[in-house]
């Protein structure tokens, strides 16, 4: 089962371990992981998912995906780089270990 | 009671081509829900070819919705098609409306402009500051009501309530906040639905909001760049050069969607508690369960019926064919009510798991920008609802909006207890 850490916008880590093929935004909501609320139930229409992706875990987990993710990440504030729409990354043992960081908000 | 009984019966056999769910009587009524029921289980796309505001298509399942919603290439929102509600005259100069473009019937990439110049009014450094606001100003609201004699809840709390919160956000003058209240309601109505008699008096008064705000605007312009969405308009780089039209079409998006919506939540939800008080108590017992009552409410009441697309080319949607150029109605109020996808959704429960997956705010590039906001308002009223009343009890007949946008009320007669 892959572990991901979920890091807050002040620096709360928690640790939680899911089945491969889950995402990560489904990840965190059987754990209750507080700022992630997957409003949308996973099809990147709400932007309640927003994470960072660690620098060290963009190569694995890819870029943002073009159309709905990429144009709601065109929507959100503060998003960077590494910002991913977290229902859009699904676990596979690749991913163990994936960190990511979330907003100070979800949208 | 036998008019909805009628209803019920009616929509069961009523031939499915006579079905017309944008009747804005059916909505005085609260009568829809039979008909969608009855849309959802016989023709979950379904062809209106007359109405008021000429052919649409219906769609009322949960998942159609949003698959039409995050599908804004081919299903358009933009002004320049008619509108983002069926009644094209909210939007547009025809049949006696104004032309009132605002980002909400825009398309990328004039959207995303438009949008994010805003945006930061509900960023979340702006929320915790309103919060300490919205608690105060709701206390007092509150401690002003009466125990135990009747009066009405829409006016004496929702209208209260959300149109100090407007004044906040636009840093409207405080004393004159009521007259937001009025343009939001004459915004989304017509003529001879008891706010306005003619056409030309919802445009009279559309245009003294316009010289309101032109002068508010002017005021702004002169000053530094405060955390108020006129002056955010005045000194936003990208929002330079709106002429009258856009700027009055900004401005009525503005009102109108953090207005009727949060009005209609604060309203529906003490209906909801009215109607089940087991919820009412258990969420009093457990306060931890605010976090799932506010997205309860705001499904259950669902503020927004409906939105509306224009699609951009012939696109065919489970089995049926949707010519280029169709209207097609989002009904958010039955997607909330689709049993496929919500357990019991005709009950309001405060601890239904997954609460927040609802189709209140919409989704995709046009999801509430106000969302967390209104929540927030809904939170605050709510916890001190919590807190002091043991009960609320609607006391009286609720009186209604007739609109098919708009599900909201205009009286709400409530009696509370201690
Ligand atoms: C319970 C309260 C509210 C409800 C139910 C609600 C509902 C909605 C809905 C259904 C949409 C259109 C979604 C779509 O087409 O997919 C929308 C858009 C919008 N709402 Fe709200 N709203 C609420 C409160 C607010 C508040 C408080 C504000 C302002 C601060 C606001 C501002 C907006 C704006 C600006 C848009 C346009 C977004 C865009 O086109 O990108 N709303 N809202
Ligand atoms: S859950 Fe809605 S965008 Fe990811």
């Amino acid at each position: 089962m892959p572990k991901i850490t979920f890091i807050t916008a002040d620096g709360a880590e928690r640790v939680v371990e899911a089945a491969s093929g889950v995402t990560v935004m489904e990840a965190a909501l059987q754990n209750l992981v507080q700022g992630i609320d997957g409003d949308c139930g996973g099809a990147a229409a709400c932007g309640t998912c927003h994470v960072y992706v660690d620098p060290a875990w963009t190569d694995k987990t890819g870029p943002a995906t073009p159309g709905i993710e990429k144009d709601m990440l065109l929507l959100t504030d503060n998003v960077r780089e590494n910002s991913r729409l977290s229902c859009q990354i699904r676990l596979s043992d690749a991913l163990d270990g994936l960190i990511v960081r979330m907003p100070e908000g979800q949208h | 009671m036998t008019i909805l009984t009628d209803h019920a019966e009616r929509a069961r056999t009523i031939p499915l081509d006579q079905i017309d769910v944008s009747d804005p009587e059916l909505f005085r009524q609260e009568a829809l829900h039979p008909y969608f029921e009855r849309l959802r289980k016989d023709a979950p796309v379904h062809y209106c070819a007359e109405s008021a505001y000429g052919p649409y298509w219906s769609i009322t399942k949960f998942n159609d919705i949003m698959a039409i919603d995050t599908n804004h290439k081919v299903f358009s929102s933009d002004h320049t098609h008619g509108s983002f509600v069926l009644d094209d005259t909210t939007l547009n100069a025809v049949d006696g409306g104004i032309y009132l473009p605002n980002f909400l019937g825009m398309d990328p990439p004039e959207h995303d402009v438009h949008r994010m110049a805003v945006s930061p009014i509900v960023a979340p450094h702006n929320l915790l500051r309103f919060e300490a606001t919205i608690r105060e100003r709701t206390r007092r609201v509150l401690d002003s009501l009466p125990i135990g004699e009747t009066f009405n809840w829409v006016d004496r709390v929702s209208i209260e309530l959300t149109t100090m919160m407007l004044a906040t956000l636009l840093d409207f003058p405080f004393e004159e906040r009521r007259r937001l209240t009025r343009w939001s309601d004459i915004v989304t109505t017509r003529p001879g639905y008891g706010l306005v008699d003619t056409w030309e008096q919802r445009e009279q008064e559309l245009m003294e909001c316009l010289a309101y705000f032109q002068q508010l605007y002017a005021e702004r312009k002169k000053l530094p760049p405060q955390p108020d969405l006129v002056s955010m308009l005045a000194h936003t780089p990208s929002m330079q050069g709106l002429d009258d039209t856009q700027f009055l079409g900004m401005l009525v998006l503005l009102i109108v969607g953090g207005n009727d919506t949060s009005r209609s939540s604060m309203s529906g939800g003490a209906l909801a508690c009215s109607l089940y008080p087991g919820e009412f108590a258990k969420a009093k017992a457990n306060r931890a369960l605010i976090a799932s009552m506010i997205p309860e409410i705001v499904r259950w009441q669902t503020p927004i019926a409906h939105m509306r697309r224009t699609a951009l080319e012939d696109f065919e949607f489970q089995g049926q064919k949707i010519r280029k150029g169709d209207k097609v109605a989002m009904w958010y109020l039955s997607g909330n009510r689709d049993e496929d996808v919500i357990e019991r959704p005709m009950d309001f429960i405060v601890d239904r798991p997954r609460a927040r997956h609802h189709l209140s705010f919409g989704f995709g590039i046009h999801r509430c920008l106000g969302n967390r906001l209104a929540e927030l308002q809904l939170k605050v009223l709510f916890e001190e609802v919590l807190e002091r009343y043991s009960r609320i009890e609607v006391a009286g007949e609720p009186v209604r909006v007739p609109s098919n946008l708009i599900h909201g009320f205009i009286e709400l007669p409530v009696r509370l207890h201690v």
